[in-house]
């Protein structure tokens, strides 16, 4: 894992459906600033910055690092775009911390970014390669034949999905930066919704948010303020077309919390962890992540999520933030959990605070659940 | 820092036109020569460079994982970037200690749609891209502004292709690098995998800078984020003998050779360079292998590879390389 690297500073903008008033860089600046002022700093105090972002169909902008680096201070310094599908918010902090725990830099200001309302996703995610069928369905219908295959393996009830999509909108009321704040939200408002991929409402999926979200990353020698300690981090890849894969608990997102736990120092990520904030888009992956990252059993999942266990007021709180379901501008989505994984072992987290959270886990996933982004972060020294 | 070494450089024939093989067709045959070179079969980091744009969808870095036969699942990254900059994130994450060996690619099949005007795309979105300058009108504006002999640029580096067997049959030396389909492989290999091996081309330095993105806000005639990177690579520590250059239009052979420092001395693109085979998001990357087949076959004791990105080279990235740690 090389040198000791620390999140020092964390800023994200107010996820909302379309930020008219500013450009994309005009976004990533005001997130930058807030993380570098969250830190004490200012641009001149960054060696690198570290861009990350989902497909560049979704703005129009090709490569857009070249656009942004006047806005993010990056003249004159290394800049570097990272581009991991859905993963990739995770996969830039984890780049940014590469180059701190690889000795080049003292102190790497990430910055992860979506502006959905510039392009339609969902239509962005349909074009197709050439020579390739476009399957025409988006990232939900994508992803729901396999919460179903989920459902016919574990047994679990019905419901299931609406527990989570109220649980973390529920935690989205006390996250000032949530896009989706729905007062008085319950299984029956969830349940009035329309199914959009079955068995998948439109209140059990996430929403369409413009955002971006910034850190700042210390090596130890140049840390300021409240550092979150990295305990550990990975990232793991596996081939979508892979006839043998189990795309309801792929093979990648076990390797890599594996991985990540190995470095930390965790047997029991349920015991060992204070809170998480897991990549989770569709309600259903809540418990299908559970299981996937070892919480549980197999075919456990879901009666933790039933149980509480997964509440603010549970014994293993998930996206206390209200998760990607209640904010997803989806390049930042990633660094979201990143980052709200260190604001909690910070103690900065607000209302949405887990009382006395010391290590916590930060999530993301993409592709077609074939990338995986890990880390654990800890508010002591490793 | 931890010595990295080049082990293992392989690319396709590069093609002016699309010859109907998808992006991992392209990329298998680089894979498996680097795997066969090194003796590696498994990496301990993968990384990659490509567009999206050049397919016109989004993800064209997912099929790849098929090409590389990921399985069991693989530590890996890609950056919307030139590969060089995938094999400096590599270089990086070699230095953590704990990996030994990376797999670097890129691929790119320019081929497929107008590349010209996909570049624009590149632009600030609200000033600059409305005004409708393609890569050509772009890369015009900085010819007019630099001096010097650009046909015998172009002429040179026509006449060093003729000697390379991957590079297109142009059949007349082009100011302009040729739209081009293909890919290429670099493996590095660091800590115990350097013990044995007698053909490595040690990276004694790397390093990249970006300038900022208007125009208006450079001097078109210099390359300060390439000065710096030479600087920050330790280019001037030592006599070039080669130098690989990211040269997309001949009049940047001219911007960059004095913002590296490079003396009348140094040979430069003796590949041909860009001017003879342009695979768009390979072609950094290829530099790097070129200067290291350099080094390693004993024509160049010292050799230097540039790779460029953003319009009127606003991003460059520069290495050193050596038979030396």
């Amino acid at each position: 894992m090389g040198n000791r690297c620390a999140v020092i500073g964390v800023g994200q903008t107010h996820y909302t459906t379309r930020r008219r008033d500013v450009s994309m860089a005009g976004l990533v600046r005001e997130a930058a600033l807030r993380a570098l002022e969250d830190a004490g700093l200012t641009f001149a105090d960054i060696d690198a910055v570290v861009v990350g972002k989902a497909p560049d169909l979704f703005e129009g902008v090709m490569m857009p690092e070249a656009y942004l680096a006047d806005a993010l201070g990056a003249a004159g310094k290394p800049m570097t775009r990272v581009h991991t599908a859905g993963s990739v918010g995770g996969s830039t902090a984890l780049v940014g911390a590469s180059l701190i725990q690889g000795g080049v830099h003292d102190r790497v200001l990430v910055v992860a970014y979506e502006k959905q309302s510039e392009s339609n996703a969902t239509w962005a995610l349909t074009t197709h390669l050439p020579f390739t069928s476009s399957l025409v369905v988006g990232a939900g219908g994508y992803f729901a034949p396999h919460i179903r295959e989920y459902m016919r393996r574990s047994g679990a009830p019905g419901h299931i999905g609406t527990l989570v999509a109220v649980k973390d909108r529920l935690n989205a009321l006390k996250n000032p930066y949530a896009h989706l704040r729905i007062p008085g939200i319950d299984r029956a408002m969830v349940e009035s919704t329309p199914m959009l991929w079955e068995p998948i409402r439109y209140l059990e999926t996430c929403p369409s948010s413009d955002g971006a979200c910034a850190i700042v990353l210390s090596s130890e020698r140049a840390v300021t303020g409240t550092p979150a300690w990295v305990h550990g981090g990975a990232m793991r890849s596996e081939p979508i077309f892979r006839a043998g894969r189990d795309t309801v608990s792929p093979q990648a997102g076990i390797d890599c919390a594996a991985d990540v736990y190995r470095q930390a120092g965790v047997t029991d990520p349920r015991r060992d962890l204070d809170v998480a904030e897991v990549y989770v888009p569709f309600s259903w992956y809540e418990p299908m992540w559970l299981e996937n990252l070892g919480f549980c059993g197999v075919n456990e999942g879901w009666k933790l999520t039933e149980a509480g266990a997964t509440a603010l007021d549970g014994d293993i709180p998930w996206n206390a933030s209200g998760g990607v379901l209640s904010s997803n501008p989806i390049g930042a989505s990633g660094l979201i959990r990143f980052a709200e994984a260190a604001l909690q072992v910070r103690g900065m987290a607000g209302d949405h605070q887990v009382e006395g959270a010391r290590r916590a886990l930060g999530h993301a996933y993409g592709g077609g659940a074939q990338f995986f982004a890990m880390w654990i972060v800890g508010a002591e020294k490793p | 820092m931890r010595p990295v070494a080049v082990a293992a450089f392989a690319q396709t024939t590069h093609t002016d036109h699309d010859s109907g093989l998808s992006e991992p067709e392209l990329i298998l045959p680089v894979i498996r020569a680097v795997r066969e070179q090194s003796g590696l079969t498994e990496f301990g980091f993968t990384c990659s460079g490509s567009c999206d744009y050049l397919a016109g969808a989004p993800f064209s870095f997912v099929s790849a994982l098929d090409a590389l036969g990921a399985w069991p699942p693989i530590q890996e990254s890609h950056v919307e970037m030139d590969a060089a900059f995938a094999l400096y994130e590599a270089w990086v994450r070699l230095q953590h200690g704990d990996v030994d060996s990376a797999l670097v690619y890129g691929f790119g099949k320019s081929s497929m749609g107008d590349l010209r005007e996909i570049m624009t795309l590149q632009l600030d979105p609200y000033y600059l891209a409305p005004l409708g300058l393609d890569q050509l009108s772009y890369a015009g504006l900085q010819r007019s502004a630099v001096q010097g002999d650009f046909p015998a640029i172009a002429r040179r580096s026509w006449e060093s292709a003729q000697t390379n067997p991957y590079a297109l049959k142009l059949p007349e030396p082009v100011e302009t690098a040729p739209i081009t389909d293909g890919a290429a492989a670099i493996v590095l290999v660091a800590g115990d995998l350097l013990h044995d091996r007698t053909n490595l081309a040690y990276i004694n330095g790397i390093a990249h800078r970006i300038d900022p993105h208007y125009p208006g806000m450079r001097d078109l005639t210099r390359s300060a984020s390439a000065a710096a990177a030479a600087t920050a690579a330790g280019v001037g520590k030592g006599p070039v003998d080669v130098a690989e250059l990211h040269v997309q239009f001949a009049h940047e052979e001219t911007v960059l050779a004095e913002a590296l420092g490079l003396s009348g001395d140094t040979l430069i693109n003796p590949s041909g360079g860009p001017l003879a085979a342009n695979p768009v998001m390979a072609t950094g990357l290829i530099r790097i292998g070129e200067a290291a087949s350099r080094v390693m076959d004993g024509t160049a004791a010292r050799a230097v590879a540039h790779a460029a990105s953003g319009p009127c080279l606003q991003h460059n990235l520069v290495a050193v390389l050596s038979r030396e740690s």
